[in-house]
């Protein structure tokens, strides 16, 4: 990587990865694809987090469904983990709680390749830096 | 509808992975640092700061653009600036989820605070239990090196600023600052008197700037929003939001970011959904061993700095422990006496000695033993610990006695006349009783006891041997026919 050497330069590769980002979650574009963020903090990591991250990423390798498993920090929800996020193209990032193999099977097959509703859900009970 | 919880802090936690910088700046990162060594005078960006109204996070709620100041109208051939992560009270991890969630918010404020107090260097005291917030600190500082973030000439303007790691062993007195600095400079972890505060002469002697991982967290948005727009946020002499690590017996567990003035009521029902099992609220701790025990009275009173202080109680890191009618207050101030107990220094008198003295007094009543004169001296010698001791700990290590006295004096009261504890948790004063009317002699506590303690013949009414009793509450557990309770 070579270094950034303005903040021009910064805020032109910020737009570059803004853009590249909604291409993402756009439906209707190309680089669409399922993303999926399993909460991977400490607390996370403790609860089971790491199996149930790799388990998704083999499984919708293997069930053909294009998507990009990443990590993040804790989601804050600790009386539920493991979390995981998973945001469907066109959709609303949706956060589910208590997420075993079973679970992320269920998340996979209903929520993500049908669309169903599944429980376990947690609401976003919170305001963001950019909506308030 | 508004929303309860506001994130700001916690801004990119959960939401990046921490590990890739690409996602950093995608979210504004490194846009206010850049802003900064661009845009801003140093002097006009601590200027942003004070406005904001932005205080220290780690407890004493200090103005940080004053410290900034401070710091910066010092001369000195070379200043440092520190991120206090030595998280240490007990059930607080706000800064753990910080660092393990979005390690560059935090080397981005250092940087912008380097170059308004004119610090090239810049250190992070974090503790060695923290093993994987020190891998993605460490995996963050390598990324922003590459990327021209931290180093030489960052972003072209000139300006150089790098961060170290240091390690703490886990010492609770070595998150005040000037211990903290003793332990980076491989001296104890001992406090020393203040003045000299440490932005005159600190590490190496020279002006540090020291500050918590979550007061830097809070910096990138206030300049990258405006400091009117943070000041926006909060009551008049708290601004902006606190995190709090919300436990105890309570249904939602968890990280909770909200403006100052949420009440406590609204923290926990609202957003923490009430208490497990239905219980009815008894208390709330906050501010860990520092702060105190506040009670139904206080749930509609507005959480800030200055309001908790008024209670009895104090903002501290922020850990809320949220208690039931299964919670002893005697117990709790008692717990957290032995918290304390351990983690003094043993520098000063007051704290190492007065300390220990009042843990003793706490132990004879719920032994069962108190008198109420050990109730005047408890509150005398925790008098005396707060006026005498030598740094923060000390001085504020009698608020849990402290305010469960005020807030719970009719439990201290009880243990000492009738020798009763209504939360059954003092097992001295708890005395485990078979009802004859309802034992049906089946034998299943006798044949459960671990101690031999009951005793009876088949098909008869049992007894248990108070002397022998330990108080495990087996038999009570196992009994089918509700026969045994506690007296």
């Amino acid at each position: 990587m070579t270094r950034i050497k303005s903040l021009p330069e910064l805020t032109r590769l910020r737009d570059d990865l803004r853009v590249k980002r909604s291409a993402k979650s756009d439906k209707s574009s190309p680089e669409s694809i399922i993303q999926v963020k399993v909460a991977m903090a400490t607390c996370g990591i403790a609860s089971g987090a790491r199996p149930v991250m790799e388990y998704m990423t083999e499984e919708l390798e293997k069930r053909n469904i294009p998507a990009l498993v990443t990590q993040t920090g804790c989601m804050c929800y600790c009386y539920a983990e493991p979390t995981v996020e998973v945001t469907v193209p066109g959709k609303k990032p949706v956060v589910f709680g208590f997420v075993t193999m079973k679970k992320a099977d269920e998340i996979i097959e209903r929520y993500i390749r049908k669309g169903e509703l599944v429980e376990g859900i947690i609401p976003a009970d919170y305001d963001t830096i950019d909506s308030k | 509808m508004a929303k309860k919880q506001l994130r700001i802090a916690l801004r990119n936690c959960g939401v990046i992975d921490p590990e890739r910088i690409e996602e950093y700046i995608e979210r504004d990162g490194y846009q206010a640092l850049g802003k900064v060594l661009t845009e801003l005078s140093p002097e006009a960006t601590i200027e942003i700061i004070k406005k904001s109204g932005l205080r220290g996070r780690g407890g004493g709620g200090f103005s940080t653009g004053l410290k900034w100041e401070i710091t910066r109208k010092v001369q000195a051939d070379q200043k440092y600036v520190v991120c206090n992560a030595d998280e240490g009270d007990p059930g607080a991890f706000m800064d753990r989820s910080v660092l393990e969630g979005d390690p560059h918010s935090v080397l981005e404020a250092m940087a912008i605070n380097g170059y308004c107090t004119g610090a090239s260097k810049g250190l992070v005291y974090i503790r060695a239990e923290y093993p994987l917030a020190i891998e993605r600190l460490k995996i963050a500082m390598k990324q922003a090196r590459e990327w021209g973030f931290l180093g030489e000439d960052i972003l072209g303007t000139g300006f150089s600023f790098d961060v170290e790691i240091r390690y703490g062993a886990g010492a609770f007195v070595c998150g005040e600052e000037t211990a903290l600095i003793h332990s980076m400079e491989g001296l104890r972890g001992e406090p020393t008197v203040k003045p000299p505060f440490p932005s005159e002469s600190g590490y190496l002697g020279k002006p540090t700037n020291v500050n918590n991982v979550e007061t830097y967290a809070n910096i990138p948005v206030i300049i990258n929003k405006g400091w009117e727009w943070f000041a926006g946020i909060g009551t008049e002499k708290s601004k902006g939001t606190k995190v709090f690590a919300l436990a105890g017996k309570i249904n939602n567990v968890g990280l909770i970011e909200v403006p100052m003035g949420t009440t406590l009521r609204e923290v926990i029902y609202d957003i923490g959904g009430g208490l497990q099992d239905g219980a009815a609220f008894k208390a709330v701790q906050t501010g860990g061993p520092s702060g105190g025990c506040l009670m139904e009275k206080h749930l509609d009173v507005p959480i800030d700095y200055d309001n908790l202080i008024a209670a009895g109680s104090m903002m501290g890191s922020g850990g809320m422990i949220v208690m039931d009618d299964s919670n002893c207050m005697v117990s709790i101030a008692k717990f957290y006496l032995d918290f304390t107990v351990e983690e003094s220094c043993g520098k000063c008198s007051p704290c190492r000695i007065g300390n220990k003295r009042l843990n003793e007094l706490l132990d004879k009543i719920t032994k069962g033993n108190g008198t109420m004169e050990d109730l005047d001296k408890l509150r005398n010698l925790s008098t005396v610990i707060k006026e005498t001791s030598l740094c923060g700990l000390g001085q504020s290590s009698p608020n849990p006695v402290l305010s469960t006295l005020e807030n719970f004096y009719d439990e201290y009261y009880e243990h000492v006349t009738a020798k009763k504890c209504r939360s059954n948790v003092c097992k001295s004063l708890m005395m485990y009783i078979i009802d004859a009317e309802k034992c049906i002699g089946c034998t299943l506590c006798a044949r459960n006891c671990p101690v031999n303690a009951i005793t009876g013949e088949r098909k008869q009414a049992h007894y248990i041997d108070p002397e022998k009793c330990i108080k495990c509450g087996a038999c009570m557990e196992k009994c089918k026919f509700s026969a045994i309770f506690i007296n």
